[in-house]
């Protein structure tokens, strides 16, 4: 409601800032004029408006003359803005009645001429008496905050993320797809620069969180909804149909032991395909929770066709005997469906990780058409003790005349396929020079064989690393700068016959080399998952130009997204190593939990509101926001705005084709008697 | 106007890197011409091109906007909007007859107080060279014929009496149907 | 009791508000029953000198077309503000300016120039132009004078309501006329037409999409233009958002974009900025390069943003014209 001029009652204050202001403007004079305004019932000139006295000097001016409104002109509201507004608020006025006017780094600091500077103090004044006019009373509102947090995604930084905040008391979430946590860091054999086994490092974790009394582990599921806003998220998430209950299954795995397939037949997941297992399974031993699971796809106890909702058809062509070795714990359910389950979090973590890159996209070196020719992520399976070979690193091409697999004893690594490079993905996926030099390691130890490395350059940029690298070298590795331009097993001399043949310009010497080798290795690079896309409108997110999740600010808000609430860690925000992850996932913890413990979250009061009456329905404004905070109500046909997402730019309200739009504290009737007031003394 | 005239500019400053930096220059003691007076709005996107055209039409000489550098707005996209706007917005005005330099959309980060001196006096001295646009006394001018047309009749009313018979003017011509 | 006097009187006009009233065909009787035409010069033979000899207010009410360019226009409203109880402005001309209002582009002295010179089909040796006073045969004729800027009638009178549209539809005129005769009227100074966009009573709304983004601008001769689907989504300029509703959306059902005469709703204060602020902001190119070009796909922004309302514009006329010999 706008005040008409006689039920204003404004109360200027020029403040002198010492000298800092008195220097140059006039602020006596200042004083003077504003005073003639019309709307302006007392105009005062003051040493320090914002030393105690003069705060209280307002306080009481507004009590004495009930002042409805107050203007000062002093320093930049950046720096005292709320001083004022507070003591406004003492006073016994709404603390947006008030308005400042810069008269010291936008004029006295920043001219020279005494007449002119105070003439623009002039101007400037007019224009905030004439705005704070139209100011409205406005309250700050706080979102009450719900103290459980949803974690998505159980690898390393997911894990880490829960613990930490599991260990703080709050009751968390974690929801993973996969059918145990662990994520890809359960495949790794060995961790660089320390060489620690990998297993050993992530297993004792991934019992705290299996036992953690304020963990609800959810694996084998996936979010599908994200409704709500900062502070009350409400999430559904779909618990997939294992055909076990997991609270009857105790993991001693006579079920897979007595299966109908006396072999496992069906190609591994968690082992790259290179290893095989039977239709129900455990994916790996440490596998958490300790629960197998059946794929419906392979078993016999499903038919191959399928209900019109997509689930499978129960047969009863098998004998069952996994029934019967499970016994009277009665674990297996092959009626069991997909369920969908609700929870009501404050704050969500998105821990969703990467996906290598698919290196069938680089035909030319050769993987999917060579058998000997590997992904990094497969060697690490064939060198672990616990991987489909049990650590021994044997070819799967063709096997020697005696029947036993051959064992290489030269090996390729070639370093960023898929990275830096614009053919596919323009970034450098950070840890593939590291881990191709452990696998150089690893595989130097359990072969013996002549070890190239294929390079661009070598990255080591972490603690330890640089050392491990010369570690590298003085182990004999051989290190070549240039990127592999094709894997041929076209032979062109006798040396050459049965081998892949690297063919390379070997920068540093100047000269394109064929070098043979039993085994090629390739460095895939890190990008972000293929349905990145979907899974960041759950969430709210922003993808960057390169589809992984955005940060609000690269350096000074890594792990916040521009939704309040929803945090990023891992490598679903970029490629990172494991400490950096680690590092991230509790930095996002840390985050989460200054939201929860703080209870609310303060909303800024410039936000706006779409006038429900005069909006038409146009959609002109519904994608202009960036924090989707402006929906359209089908059953009403208009669009609205959710407040507690508007973070206050005021661009749908400079856009609203119809003016229906309004922005507290920026409202077009308060700009425009600014543009008003600053052109009206001349 | 016993004044020299001097160009006046209206900026509109986005709160998190143009006003900032505004301020960095006035704690830096950078010195530039007096002529701006600044509009403090939380975005650039906030700037609606009536603004602008209200600014010129009350008086303004020029109207500067500025925003944050593309990609880093506060509000993730709201600089982008301004460029739209802004692009089409100078085009239209220069087919209304006001100078593309008239108007003037800067990016200014946060830490550019030193962009903030140089633009307010590049855009000053351009102005200057312009001249005036004086929109308020244009408008003055222009209504002068219609002011001094009904001062006339009402004094010719007036001298002729209450309602009498008598012709406005010369027998007009009966209006001719289209 | 005697019947309300009306007059109905056209200024810079094409002459269709006057077949709008018209248009309320039977309906017409029924509006000449329940007033008394004093003034209407179209279809009506009465002159001015009986309206000067009026009382002042004794005309109930004044329905006046068409913008203001001429003295004579202007002396007109002048009299029948003064002789009417209520002054309404009737159609998109006299709200904003209207068509004529585009002359605003150019100085009295092009239009005049082209007009009676330079014109392709003009013959005219003696570079000829009509005076305001000039002798014949012993006669003075006097000719009203050409303004050098186009004005709506609220730029020389006090207008008391405005109907909108080029123009105002029957329902709105007989609305319109039963709000006045009833005394069932709003604040003076309300555009009598709701105060909401177009978009809410076009039928293609629904199609619509909630994520616009152009690509690329056409023009109505540049294709073949889908019956049902928005105007918008279609990638056609339509004004629909920026328009008050209150015609039926009538453009859009005959497969033509909207192009703003119901002129903006109270909110705004210039249309044609709301207008291409809305459009460019939902553009989709970021970088400068790309948004002129798809900004290039509108190549004339005054005629499509202003063409019905450059007179009420906040800027109201291009600056800067070349002046003639009189300064103007």
């Amino acid at each position: 409601m706008k005040a008409t001029r006689d039920e204003v009652r404004i109360g200027f204050y020029v403040c002198h800032c010492g000298h800092n202001i008195a220097a140059l403007v006039d602020c006596p004079a200042v004083a003077r004029y504003v005073g003639t305004l019309p709307g302006v019932v007392l105009s005062r000139d003051y040493k320090y408006m914002c030393s105690d006295p003069g705060q209280e000097l307002i306080q009481q001016d507004i009590r004495e003359h009930r002042l409805n409104r107050v203007v000062v002109a002093s320093c930049s509201p950046l720096l005292h803005e709320h001083t004022f507004r507070s003591a406004v608020e003492a006073g016994g006025l709404n603390p947006f009645y008030f308005h400042m006017v810069n008269i010291r780094e936008h004029d006295s600091w920043v001219h020279t001429d005494r007449i002119l500077a105070t003439e623009k103090a002039k101007a400037l004044a007019r224009a905030a008496i004439e705005r704070v006019a139209h100011h409205k009373p406005l309250e700050i509102k706080k979102v009450p905050i719900h103290p459980d947090v949803l974690v998505v995604g159980g690898g390393i930084a997911g894990i880490h993320a829960a613990l930490t905040l599991a260990n703080a008391g709050k009751k968390v979430y974690l929801v993973e797809r996969e059918p145990s946590i662990g994520g890809h860091m359960a495949r790794f054999d060995k961790t660089f620069p320390t060489l620690d086994c990998a297993a050993c490092i992530l297993t004792p974790k991934m019992s705290e969180v299996g036992s953690h009394p304020n963990i609800t582990l959810w694996t084998y599921s996936e979010v599908v909804k994200v409704d709500g806003y900062v502070g009350n998220y409400t999430v559904q998430v779909k618990r997939k149909a294992r055909y076990i209950h997991e609270d009857l299954c105790t993991g001693c795995q006579d079920c897979i032991a007595n299966c109908v397939y006396k072999e496992p037949k069906f190609a591994d997941e968690f082992n790259e395909g290179l290893g095989k297992r039977k239709p129900v399974f455990i994916p790996f031993p440490q596998a958490t929770p300790q629960v197998v699971l059946i794929d419906p796809e392979v078993c016999l106890n499903f038919k191959r066709n399928k209900n019109p909702d997509g689930t499978p058809v129960v047969s009863d062509k098998c004998k069952k005997t996994c029934v019967e070795a499970c016994g009277e714990r009665g674990a297996i359910d092959f009626t069991q469906k997909d369920e969908l389950r609700e929870i009501r979090v404050g704050t969500i973590i998105v821990c969703t990780g990467f996906q290598t890159f698919d290196a069938r996209r680089v035909p030319a070196y050769g993987y999917g058409i060579y058998p000997n020719v590997y992904t990094a992520l497969e060697i690490e399976r064939l060198v672990n003790a616990s991987g489909p070979t049990g650590g021994e690193v044997v070819l799967r091409g063709p096997k020697n005349p005696d029947g036993t697999p051959r064992k290489p004893r030269s090996i390729g690594i070639i370093h960023c396929v898929g990275s830096r490079d614009k053919k596919t993905n323009l970034w450098c996926s950070r840890v593939c020079c590291m881990y191709s030099m452990k696998l150089a390691h690893l595989l130097k130890e359990h072969t013996g064989a002549e070890i190239y490395n294929f390079y661009i350059d070598i990255r080591t940029p972490g603690k330890g690393y640089e050392e491990f690298y010369n570690k590298l070298l003085e182990e004999g590795t051989h290190f070549i700068r240039g990127r592999v331009g094709e894997v041929t097993d076209w032979a062109m001399t006798p040396e050459e016959e049965g081998k892949l043949v690297i063919r390379v310009e070997d920068t540093l010497a100047g000269v394109v080399r064929r070098i043979p080798v039993d085994m090629v290795v390739l460095a895939t690079g890190l990008e972000p998952r293929a349905d990145a896309a979907e899974v960041r409108r759950l969430f709210n997110m922003s993808c960057g130009g390169d589809g992984w999740f955005l940060e609000r600010h690269p350096k000074l808000a890594p792990v916040n997204t521009f939704t309040d609430g929803v945090f990023l860690a891992g490598c679903c925000q970029g490629p990172k190593d494991i400490p950096d992850t680690v590092a991230q996932a509790g930095a996002a913890a840390a985050e989460a939990l200054a939201l929860i413990d703080r209870g609310y979250v303060e909303q800024e009061p410039n936000t706006a509101h779409i006038l429900d009456n005069e909006c038409s329905g146009c959609k002109s404004c519904i994608p202009l926001c960036p924090y989707t905070a402006i929906l359209f109500d089908e059953t009403r046909q208009k669009a609205y705005i959710n407040e507690a997402l508007c973070k206050g730019c005021g661009t749908c309200v400079g856009s609203c084709p119809s003016g229906s739009i309004v922005q507290n504290l920026f409202e077009d009737e308060e700009i425009f008697s600014e543009i008003r007031g600053v052109l009206a003394y001349d | 106007m016993t004044k020299e005239w001097s160009p006046r500019i209206v900026a509109f400053f986005c709160n998190w890197c143009t006003y900032t930096a505004a301020d960095l220059a006035g704690v830096s003691r950078l010195k530039y011409a007096p002529n701006v007076r600044i509009i403090r709005l939380m975005c650039s996107g906030r700037v609606d091109p009536q603004f602008i055209l209200d600014a010129l039409a009350r008086g303004a000489d020029g109207v500067l906007i500025g925003g944050c550098h593309p990609g880093d707005c506060h509000y993730v996209e709201g600089n982008y909007k301004m460029l739209r706007r802004f692009t089409l917005l100078r085009r239209m005005l220069a087919d209304l007859g006001i100078e593309p330099e008239r108007v003037r959309l800067e990016w200014i980060s946060a830490a550019e107080g030193e962009k903030v001196k140089r633009v307010i006096n590049e855009m000053t001295e351009q102005l200057k060279a312009l001249g005036p646009l004086g929109l308020p006394r244009k408008f003055a001018e222009w209504d002068r014929e219609v002011i001094a047309l009904a001062r006339e009749v009402q004094d010719r009313e007036a001298a002729a009496g209450p309602c009498p018979e008598r012709p406005l003017t010369p027998e007009p011509q009966e209006a001719v149907h289209a | 009791m005697p019947k309300p006097k009306v007059a109905f009187y056209w200024c810079a006009s094409c002459g269709g508000c006057e077949e709008t009233v018209v248009d309320l065909a039977e309906d017409i009787l029924g509006v000449v029953e329940k007033v008394d035409i004093v003034l209407w010069p179209v279809a009506m033979d009465f002159k001015y000198k009986d309206v000067a000899a009026l009382a002042d207010g004794a005309l109930f009410a004044t329905l006046l077309n068409g913008a203001i360019r001429t003295s004579e226009q202007e002396e007109l409203a002048a009299l029948l503000r003064r002789k009417s109880r209520y002054l309404i402005a009737y159609g998109a001309c006299a709200q904003l300016g209207g068509i004529p209002a585009l002359a605003n582009q150019f100085s009295r002295e092009q239009v005049l120039r082209f007009n009676y010179e330079d014109a392709p089909s003009v013959v005219n040796p003696d570079h000829t132009r009509p005076q305001v006073h000039f002798e014949e045969a012993g006669r003075t004729p006097h000719l009203p004078e050409f303004r050098h800027v186009v004005r709506a009638l609220d730029q020389v009178v006090d207008v008391d309501f405005y109907i909108p549209g080029c123009p105002p539809t029957p329902n709105l005129t007989r609305a319109a006329f039963e709000a006045l005769l009833s005394g069932n009227l709003p604040p003076k100074g309300s555009v009598l037409a709701p105060d909401v966009a177009l978009c809410e009573e076009c039928a293609r709304k629904a199609s619509k999409p909630t994520n616009v983004a152009f690509t690329e601008f056409k023009r109505p001769h540049q294709a073949l233009w889908d019956s049902g689907q928005c105007f918008l989504a279609q990638g056609l300029v339509c004004m629909g958002p920026a328009t008050r509703r209150g015609c039926g959306a009538a453009c859009p059902q005959g497969n033509m974009p909207c192009t703003g005469c119901f002129g903006p709703t109270s909110r705004v204060r210039d249309q044609g900025a709301k207008m291409l602020s809305s459009l460019s902001a939902n553009v989709a190119a970021r970088d400068e390069e790309g948004i002129r070009r798809i900004l290039d796909g509108l190549p004339d922004p005054v005629g499509t943003f202003y063409r019905y309302g450059l007179a009420k514009s906040l800027l109201r006329r291009k600056v800067n014209l070349p002046t003639g010999s009189n300064g103007h």
